[in-house]
């Protein structure tokens, strides 16, 4: 069991529109976790994200004891073994296998898919709806007969999948087209006022007008409608 | 404790990814059947049904239940059978830098060399430059180590197999040269170090047999 005591520094390098930094900030929150939370301007990247995460340069970026983490499913990993409390991935390694199945599925799958939405028009964005469907079709599945995905309880994959029910699904009024309409996945239209339900989310998640705002003006500019 | 239940593995002969569940297997003396998939000619029925999802091997069944993408299966296999080999660290924070540089090889320097070799010829010299930037981030990580995973092959090392085993084979192929021993004194140790294992050896794909496929592949590439 992780102690807490005051030297412990826990430190977060994040941003407040992004799906990858609010779900660290959920999986803190979830724990209990106290940090610290310091807002990067991507378009101008401090020299502390800089030296902190040379790889990538991208937040968010999980500091610990002085000691940097990035990459957000590995931080969410790295989350779950130090604090013990609230577990976010379960304990069968079947399960959790199936849990970081998905959770990649999610981010390289239907997050890569679906980002190409943005910027498109006519047939080819038709073509990138459709595709995006196909995949979310695997999630809708996968939440037959479970109020998350984690079953009873919020876990792993509901965190990272926060993407496609507070991004994915909030920029369908700025890019014009339903991609997840409630006809076709009502399973994941249950989930999303499932994630809603709980404290740790609508306390994580961010503001949907301000939120609305932000896409609506980064996809003025054609670029990525989530970050 | 006795797994009665055997473990079956759908893979490709010549893949990394494949290979790299191999290793595992091996390294923690796990027996499994394998079962060749024609991933590039008729899936089977079988792979259809373990892994519809993204219809690729390799595919691990255990207990009945089918677990795909290599790392993932690498994780399950580490968190299923608690053998002397351990491919993780203990530590949260080291085993965190395992995965992010895992993630790293497959994310960056996979794809990488990939759009090296095989790109086209006008994209050919950025792309190089690209994936030798990508190999000089990983001779920094190893450093003085033996392997990424410090004294005993782990996660990372199992990771970037490819490295180690396939991109020399695919640069004497392909004809284009990414990583030299001179540019690369540790990463070329350790893929010598790392191929010469009892366990990994085992399991690569015969040299010759790469080649030849490669080399008409690659032939079929120039040619256009």
């Amino acid at each position: 069991m992780a102690e807490r005591s005051e030297s412990e520094e826990v430190k977060l390098l994040g941003m407040w529109a992004s799906p990858f930094s609010r779900r660290i900030e959920i999986a803190l929150t979830l724990k209990g976790v106290s940090y610290e939370f310091s807002e990067e301007d991507i378009t101008n990247k401090s020299s502390l994200l800089l030296q902190l995460n040379p790889v990538y340069k991208m937040i968010p970026v999980l500091v610990h004891n002085g000691k940097p983490i990035s990459e957000s499913l590995v931080i969410l990993e790295y989350i779950d073994e130090t604090w013990r409390d609230n577990p976010i991935l379960p304990q069968d390694p079947y399960e959790k296998a199936m849990a970081r199945f998905w959770a990649k599925f999610v981010d390289e799958q239907i997050y890569v898919t679906a980002m190409k939405v943005v910027g498109k028009i006519g047939e080819e964005r038709d073509a990138v709806v459709e595709a995006t469907r196909d995949l979310l079709m695997f999630l809708e599945k996968e939440l037959v007969g479970k109020d998350f995905f984690g079953g009873r309880s919020l876990g792993f994959v509901d965190i990272v999948a926060t993407l496609v029910a507070f991004w994915l699904m909030r920029t369908e009024e700025i890019v014009g087209v339903k991609v997840v309409p409630v006809e076709k996945f009502p399973e994941i239209h249950r989930w999303v006022k499932n994630l809603l339900g709980n404290d740790v989310i609508k306390k994580c998640i961010p503001p949907e007008d301000e939120h609305l705002q932000y896409i609506r003006a980064r996809s003025c500019v054609l670029s990525l409608g989530f970050v | 404790m006795n797994q009665e239940e055997q473990v079956k593995l759908m893979g490709l002969w010549g893949s990394p990814f494949s290979k790299r569940v191999e290793m595992a297997l091996k390294l923690k003396g796990i027996p499994y059947e394998y079962i060749e998939e024609d991933v590039y000619g008729n899936k089977s029925p079988m792979l259809l049904k373990y892994n519809p999802v993204h219809k690729k091997v390799p595919v691990l069944i255990h207990n009945g239940r089918s677990i795909a993408e290599s790392l993932v299966i690498v994780e399950y296999i580490e968190d299923t059978w608690k053998t002397s080999h351990t491919i993780l660290p203990q530590d949260p924070y080291e085993r965190a830098m395992a995965r992010f540089w895992a993630k790293y090889v497959d994310d960056k320097v996979m794809l990488a060399v990939k759009k090296a070799c095989w790109g086209p010829e006008s994209e050919r010299e950025k792309e190089v430059k690209e994936a030798y930037e990508c190999l000089k981030c990983l001779e920094k990580v190893l450093g003085d180590k033996l392997f990424f995973g410090g004294e005993t092959i782990g996660f990372v090392d199992i990771a970037a197999d490819f490295i180690g085993y396939w991109l020399g084979i695919f640069q004497e192929a392909s004809g284009v040269t990414i990583m030299t021993a001179e540019e690369f004194p540790k990463l070329q140790r350790w893929s010598e170090d790392f191929v010469g294992n009892d366990f990994i050896k085992e399991v690569l794909p015969p040299k010759e047999k790469l080649v030849a496929v490669l080399k008409a592949m690659f032939g079929s590439v120039t040619s256009n």
